[in-house]
């Protein structure tokens, strides 16, 4: 199958299995498989060791996100956000805000567009040395890497715990600002952190980057066109990792981000390797962007006060609020009939249309490699499904 | 023999023992779970596993991806009905004798997505639980927490008479139904084996005398 083609694409073609050569192969990888990142299955058909067909199969986590988010108030829909890509709830509440602020025309105070930045870059970078981590334990690098990326990881739950009570389910964002301001001496230990995350990332460089058998398993596997990314409508890391100059923090510019320099880094072959090593240099920008908003952080209210939370009525109209999450665009899509609750809760979610270049990647590879492809492109099975 | 002659005699390296003892000692100290997280919970089982949570020093950190190899199942995170028969079977497919924590809130009864039409309302309904973790997610010290409880309820275990574990009653089933799916539902929506549904006592406001609800 092939996103460029004119003719109707057949997603499952039936081959012949009575070949003179050698049967084919049919293995179901998952939904309980250490490597998918959660229930996800694949259908793979092999011969020998090649992928000839490859077909996904999702809905392992349907846990009704839409219509549950239909019944609940715009409030209550809040923390459901929070669940549907759980490695970094902080952006996922950004883009409901954003997507409720643009319904209602609410504007935004200045320290609290600061602390989303603060705190959204943090997720980013917490959700890459998490990726990275993971992508080495499925490339058979077991339990060191992933150590070392946990182990930064957990600094920066800290300062998550330390600012909203939870490690994992934020919870941060209102529409209007944000819920809480920081307590005092957050600032000194998240200055801390922030300082101390390059050396992790040399750390992690000088023993993976220019490692052999990392290059050999990942480079030229996997690899995804300019064209391809274009078409397939994927974005995010993935669809930069094959040179598409598409960063929603320099194309819409919301929030505060034209306030910040820093650089988009681009891939030239789109393979495993680009992805990765994409991953790093963004981790590197993202510091640049922590520094330049601890600096600028202004004092000043950190909730618009003349939005009422409860009983929250936007009035009837429509909405999409998206912004450049750790995993590519990610977008809600809301509709208001004036009621307390939206009319339709719509969520675009970056890692199902990363996902669906899976086959062209993985037919004619190894089966070894299916695994380490899904693992770049970083999936999270909550927003896969929803 | 008492505690204190027990006590007495290790202090001088002598170690008495009973085979039970023994017996639940071997099994409580080297669990083995198995390689399998669901949904939000699962990164938090992943965390504890990590450096800083260590849980190897309960001598629990041979995560094992085939259920043939492990003897307890965290079911950490949202149990929907397309995966409860894939849990179910997992749960079949592990030898004896097995043990089950359920780990945060979806897994007890269905947590925040309770009122989905797709969410089961607790792994309880289908597989018998040993540990309840509440949290949404539980912290890794809550799953630390819950590896200590079941080691404590393995140690209290008599290896014979009749409060002995499934295990070791040749008349106690240790496969359990697993569910198909309906047209409406997973059929049976649940197994009355091991789940029976709470009992509420609901008095009509006005019928009680005292005027009290």
């Amino acid at each position: 199958m092939s996103v460029l083609t004119d003719t109707p694409i057949d997603l499952t073609p039936d081959l012949p299995n009575d070949r003179s050569e050698g049967q084919l192969l049919e293995v179901s990888m998952g939904p309980q498989h250490p490597s998918t990142h959660g229930v996800f299955r694949m259908d793979v058909t092999l011969d020998g060791e090649k992928v000839v067909k490859l077909k996904p199969v999702f809905g392992y986590l349907h846990r009704n996100h839409e219509k549950i988010a239909e019944n609940e108030s715009y409030l209550g829909c809040m923390p459901y956000t929070d669940r549907l890509d759980y490695i970094c709830s902080i952006t996922n509440n950004w883009a409901y805000a954003l997507a409720v602020e643009t319904l209602a025309g609410i504007q935004v105070p200045e320290r609290a567009e600061y602390l989303r930045v603060i705190t959204g870059e943090l997720t980013r970078l917490q959700n890459h040395a998490g990726l990275v981590g993971f992508l080495m334990q499925d490339m058979g690098a077991s339990g060191t890497p992933l150590m070392y990326a946990f182990r930064e990881r957990e600094k920066v739950l800290d300062l998550f715990e330390a600012l909203t009570g939870a490690r994992m389910m934020c919870n941060y964002m209102r529409f209007g600002g944000c819920r809480v301001d920081v307590p005092s001496g957050w600032l000194q230990a998240a200055q801390k952190v922030i300082d101390g995350f390059p050396k992790f990332l040399d750390e992690f460089e000088s023993l993976l980057m220019s490692n052999e058998i990392l290059m050999a398993r990942t480079q030229g596997v996997g690899v995804v066109t300019r064209e391809q990314a274009i078409n397939a409508g994927i974005s995010g890391p993935m669809a930069r990792a094959s040179g598409v100059n598409y960063d929603l923090r320099k194309v819409d510019k919301y929030g505060i981000y034209d306030r910040f320099s820093f650089r988009v880094p681009l891939g030239e072959h789109g393979d495993v390797y680009d992805r990765y090593m994409l991953r790093v240099l963004e981790m590197r920008e993202s510091i640049e962007i922590l520094k330049q908003a601890m600096r600028d952080l202004p004092a000043g209210p950190i909730m618009d006060p003349n939005t009422k939370i409860r009983g929250f009525r936007p009035k009837a109209g429509e909405a999409y609020g998206r912004i450049e999450g750790p995993k590519g665009e990610l977008g809600f899509y809301l509709i208001s009939d004036g009621s307390p609750n939206p009319y339709r809760f719509r969520v675009r979610p970056p890692s199902l249309i990363n996902l669906t270049l899976l086959e062209d990647m993985c037919l004619g590879q190894n089966v070894a490699d299916i695994v380490i492809i899904l693992g770049s492109v970083d999936i999270v099975l909550g927003e896969v499904d929803r | 023999m008492d505690e204190q002659l027990k006590s007495e005699l290790r202090r001088q390296g002598v170690v008495a023992t009973s085979l039970q003892e023994l017996y639940n000692w071997g099994r409580r100290s080297s669990l083995w779970p198995l390689n399998f997280g669901l949904a939000c919970c699962a990164i938090e089982m992943i965390a504890a596993t990590m450096a800083r949570y260590d849980l190897a020093r309960f001598g629990a950190e041979v995560f094992r991806p085939s259920p043939r190899q492990a003897d307890l199942m965290i079911v950490a995170g949202t149990v929907t009905k397309k995966m409860a028969p894939q849990v179910v079977r997992l749960y079949n497919q592990m030898p004896e004798p097995k043990y089950v924590i359920s780990m945060g809130a979806c897994a007890i009864s269905g947590g925040p997505f309770k009122q989905g039409y797709n969410v089961l309302k607790g792994i309880d309904r289908y597989i018998p639980v040993d540990v309840y973790i509440p949290g949404c997610p539980p912290r890794p010290e809550a799953l630390i927490d819950a590896f200590l409880m079941l080691q404590k309820k393995i140690d209290e275990q008599y290896l014979t008479g009749p409060n002995r574990p499934r295990h070791l009653n040749a008349d106690m089933p240790s496969e359990f139904v697993v569910p198909e799916f309906g047209t409406h539902d997973l059929v049976p929506t649940q197994n009355s084996e091991v789940w029976k549904a709470p009992l509420v006592n609901i008095s009509i406001a006005g019928k009680n005398e005292s005027g009290r609800d």
